[in-house]
């Protein structure tokens, strides 16, 4: 579980570059970087849910 | 001149960026993350990319004590790894001295930063110097490795928009402004 914190960096700097090449101005750039963020973390709980459900039935 | 036109931010609209010599300015990019745009003067990009590329670079680097990046294209370890790593530029070619060492002399400079295993063995279950990696590193073995190749995926984004500018997002408004005006009847 503690492993995980090692995900936010990664979070953090692929959300904000991938914000980067789409905006020249800093504020649409973190918002955009905010809504990218949220995605890769809602991709990752949906994974992990899965994952959680399948380990509990089988 | 580029255009970045994103509707949903009144003061993102119409930004022109001066993107100087493109070309030059790719290769700076490669060179050191985040230099093309400071040599195109958008300066807070370019930190941004330097920081977000080179804080996750040397990140990487540090979970592996400097030997997760490395050039080997030996049989028995080809470290295919290293194309997405160089994409971080110069911070990523000292490996590449070091293969030449090794190759022609059999021993690293230094401690062996960036230096690839000397000894290789291709049979399973004979340890050697990469599995004494895996051994004394665990996880931040392969966690580095993740880091130091995801900073060179994304330069690679970084030297896009340091040579094209931003991707242009057009919004449903504009598009709909393209559309020619209905006649009248």
């Amino acid at each position: 579980m503690n492993q995980l914190w090692y995900a936010v960096p990664l979070i953090v700097s692929i959300s904000l570059v991938y914000g980067a090449t789409r905006h020249e101005l800093m504020g649409p750039i973190l918002q955009n970087a905010a809504r990218a963020a949220t995605w890769i973390v809602g991709f990752m709980a949906t994974i992990f849910v899965i994952l959680w459900a399948v380990s509990w039935f089988v | 001149m580029v255009q970045d036109s994103e509707s949903a931010s009144p003061s993102d609209q119409q930004i022109e960026v001066d993107l100087r010599n493109p070309t030059v300015a790719a290769l700076w990019a490669w060179i050191w993350p985040g230099a093309g745009h400071i040599y195109q003067r958008r300066y807070a990009k370019g930190t941004l990319f330097m920081v977000c590329v080179l804080g996750i670079y040397f990140f990487g680097l540090t979970l592996g004590s400097g030997h997760v990046v490395y050039a080997s294209w030996r049989p028995a370890d080809k470290r295919w790894q290293y194309i997405c790593q160089l994409g971080v530029g110069a911070p990523a070619l000292p490996a590449l001295v070091q293969s030449r060492q090794v190759r022609q002399t059999g021993k690293p400079f230094g401690n062996g930063f960036m230096a690839p295993p000397v000894n290789i063995s291709p049979d399973s279950g004979v340890s050697d110097d990469l599995s004494e990696l895996h051994l004394r590193y665990h996880t931040f073995f392969e966690m580095g490795t993740l880091y130091t190749m995801i900073a060179g995926l994304l330069n690679v984004l970084a030297i896009y928009d340091a040579y094209a500018g931003p991707v242009i997002v057009v919004g449903k408004d504009e598009t709909d402004t393209d559309k020619p005006p209905p006649e009248d009847a």
